[in-house]
């Protein structure tokens, strides 16, 4: 059994290196969800440890990062059936569209669809915003750290080079580097919008 | 005048408006005449753009340090 696991297991778990690697990821992606910040780091913490819990279960089959977002997406349900609970009344934070009138599958209705510029800024960003973040937890370690300091932190160049203890020349290396991977890693209709 | 690999790095820079003014006019002949950068330049300004636009959110480095010691204690 062991054997077999460990033949198939090309993905396998980090914990050390989740809060480095997913946390923004994760967090993202809850927030988007609960519209609350300190509730969506919650959910994130909650997922690690959960994930931690259920380690040994880890079959491998999917990524490290499919895996724990599964375990968000559960964390995310718990969360509306606990005030749902609590109130008497669920708090549905799904955005229906507006079209009342239409019939047919929900699901398929809300699945998004690239060509359509109906689509309000708010979901298409949140979208944009866990695309991008997607994009980032594949990048390196350094080059995510780096690229994240300065775009998402908005911290100089010289505060990074001594917080990190590289060259500015290093830096726009990996600037340069992140840049081009997430130019190719987003997908090319963000780049038509 | 500059190679490509200079002109992408005052791209780069231009995008965390860090370039200087002579930078930007090197920047901008290279562009008149190399198709590669120019295309590189169109999507770097696009790709800034769409962070932006994003308005990404992250953990601060402190509540990422608790969460690593909350992990550390339950493994």
């Amino acid at each position: 059994m062991v054997s077999i696991s460990n033949k198939m297991t090309e993905n396998k778990l980090n914990p050390d290196s989740w809060v480095d690697q997913y946390a923004d990821y994760l967090f993202n992606y809850a927030v988007a969800r609960v519209s609350d910040a300190e509730i969506a780091k919650d959910l994130v913490q909650e997922t690690f440890l959960a994930g931690l819990k259920s380690a040994k279960n880890f079959q491998g089959a999917a990524a490290e990062r499919t895996w724990l977002i599964a375990i968000l997406k559960r964390k995310v349900i718990d969360y509306y059936r606990k005030i749902n609970s609590k109130k008497g009344k669920a708090e549905v934070r799904i955005t229906y569209s507006n079209q009342s009138d239409s019939a047919g599958d929900w699901l398929e209705e809300n699945v998004a669809d690239p060509f359509s510029t109906l689509e309000n800024d708010e979901i298409e960003n949140e979208e944009l915003g866990q695309a991008i973040q997607e994009c980032i937890s594949k990048l390196p370690k350094k080059q995510s750290a780096v690229f994240v300091m300065k775009t998402i932190r908005g911290l100089s160049t010289e505060d990074i080079c001594n917080e990190l203890g590289i060259n500015p020349s290093n830096l726009w290396v990996m600037v340069h580097r992140a840049r081009t991977s997430l130019m190719g890693c987003l997908n090319e209709n963000w780049f038509k919008l | 005048m500059i190679n490509c690999e200079q002109a992408s790095t005052i791209c780069n820079k231009k995008q965390y408006q860090e370039a200087s003014l002579l930078e930007q006019i090197k920047l901008s002949l290279h562009l008149m005449f190399c198709k590669a950068c120019s295309s590189f330049s169109r999507k770097n300004r696009k790709l800034t753009i769409l962070c932006n636009k994003a308005d990404l959110q992250i953990l601060s480095e402190q509540e990422k340090i608790k969460m690593k010691e909350t992990i550390e204690r339950s493994s």
